[in-house]
């Protein structure tokens, strides 16, 4: 559970937070696709100071036999954190965490991808953090779904990752470094923009039924200023800047 | 935006864009229905031709079908049959009973050796993606000159479209025979200034990504030609 820092001031006598936004204010979103020659799909995705980069490669045929499927492909994911990502060194490898955001990743994405498309497949999709400030998950979700659409994999919609959550029992979108740290509640949620629908929900602390409600509106309501910058950054890839 | 081959505006959608109404439609590649919405399931450029939506990809893989015509490379060879690369997810299976050569049991190296490329059919595509190819037809045969390029598959309308006007143009401009195969592969042989030629065009097509950026840089790439002046 988060929390256990109660006296640490987050929001700001004019109620803003400690970098200036607003409560329901996103960090700064930039992305590009088609960042990598050698993938078959790959994007670029700086949210405040994160930093994820993904690419994607097949289909192709599934090694080792065993995990294959005679009816669908799977989706073969790896999210890392590179070791120069946080103040701290990371130890080089897939750990713990990274086993479980890879893994909660790929659920996400077997939503949206038309897997069933390539029986006996494998997509691969690598996920690696260059920067870390808080959302890496959400960073990664969202690159991963632009590396697909740039490889021509087809999907029943994009995905767009993003979390809010609570600090000094204010419910805030976007949490930064400090806010995840020190603050209440942390609640990242794969949003699909066209749709609504949620494929990815996780929850860190304590929400009432209230906070989590509103903590999904903000949610919500970023995914679809998300959506945009990601259909912005397709067009300017493969049509000169218009959609 | 970009403009359709009958000067039609073409626009740009992407995965779980809704195109139109489903009613009255029928669903082509690259979307697919959902309530009763047309949506895209991928990147790319909307066409509606007989009542047909589909998505003209910007960016695809190859996927194989039965008779396509495809440049493989041989990755291995047992005593009956060769394995090879077409592109795809998975390797076609060339059996010598398929061959277009007399080919004794354990002989099948002496006719098409690792890294050989070969000029095949599809014949067979089974609904777990196993791929049996084919070398008897017409023109098909062992690549043993010129070069294969790498063409991305969502070029191969646009070049073979109006009678392969832009092929041809492309085989004028080069000096060169060209083979252009379904699999993202284009076999190319004459003279080494048109294959570099040829061979940077596509270097610059696949950066730009643009499907309709083909007609341009090869344009653009005209006035480097080596037989631009008989074209």
């Amino acid at each position: 559970m988060m929390g256990g820092y109660g006296d640490v001031q987050l929001l700001r006598d004019d109620g803003k937070r400690l970098d200036g936004r607003a409560i329901d204010e996103m960090r700064p979103v930039e992305i590009k696709v088609g960042v990598l020659p050698a993938a078959q799909g790959s994007a670029w995705v700086k949210q405040g100071l994160n930093v994820a980069v993904c690419a994607v490669y097949g289909p192709m045929e599934a090694h080792p036999r065993k995990i294959q499927r005679q009816d669908r492909a799977v989706l073969d994911v790896r999210y890392n954190m590179a070791p120069f990502s946080t103040g701290d060194r990371i130890r080089p490898g897939f750990n713990r965490r990274a086993r479980e955001i890879s893994k909660v990743t790929a659920e996400a994405l077997e939503s949206v991808v038309l897997l069933e498309r390539f029986p006996r497949s494998k997509i691969r999709v690598e996920i690696e953090i260059l920067a870390a400030e808080a959302g890496t998950r959400c960073a990664g979700i969202t690159a991963a779904s632009m590396a697909l659409a740039d490889a021509g994999i087809p999907m029943r919609d994009l995905v767009v990752g993003i979390a809010s959550g609570k600090i000094q029992d204010t419910v805030v979108l976007d949490l930064d470094k400090a806010e995840d740290n020190y603050g209440q509640a942390d609640l990242p949620a794969g949003i699909c923009p066209n749709t609504g629908e949620l494929v990815f929900l996780q929850m860190d602390g304590d929400l009432s039924i209230d906070e989590y409600n509103l903590a999904m509106e903000y949610n919500y309501k970023a995914a679809a200023e998300i959506h945009e910058i990601m259909v912005a950054a397709l067009a300017e890839r493969y049509d000169g800047g218009e959609a | 935006m970009s403009q359709g081959q009958d000067g039609a505006e073409q626009r740009l959608v992407t995965p779980g864009a809704a195109i139109g109404p489903a009613t009255g439609r029928r669903v082509g590649t690259g979307a697919l229905i959902q309530g009763d919405q047309i949506i895209a399931t991928r990147v790319g450029l909307v066409r509606e031709r007989h009542g047909t939506v589909s998505v003209d990809p910007v960016a695809s893989t190859y996927m194989p079908r039965s008779g396509d015509l495809v440049i493989g490379t041989v990755v291995e060879a047992r005593s009956n049959l060769w394995f090879l690369d077409i592109n795809g997810p998975f390797q076609a299976l060339l059996p010598m009973s398929l061959a277009p050569w007399k080919v004794e049991f354990g002989g099948t190296r002496d006719h098409a050796d690792i890294n050989d490329s070969l000029l095949m059919r599809v014949q067979e595509v089974d609904e777990v993606q196993n791929v049996v190819a084919t070398m008897r037809g017409i023109g098909l045969r062992r690549l043993a000159e010129g070069a294969v390029l790498l063409v991305d598959v969502q070029h191969n309308d646009t070049l073979r479209a109006e009678g392969a006007a832009l092929l041809k143009r492309l085989r004028d401009l080069s000096d060169c025979r060209i083979v252009l195969a379904d699999n993202g592969r284009m076999w190319v042989d004459g003279e080494d200034a048109g294959i570099d030629w040829l061979r940077s065009l596509f270097r610059d097509v696949a950066a730009a990504g643009r499907t309709d950026a083909l007609n341009s840089i090869v344009e653009h790439h005209a006035a480097n030609a080596p037989n631009r002046g008989e074209a």
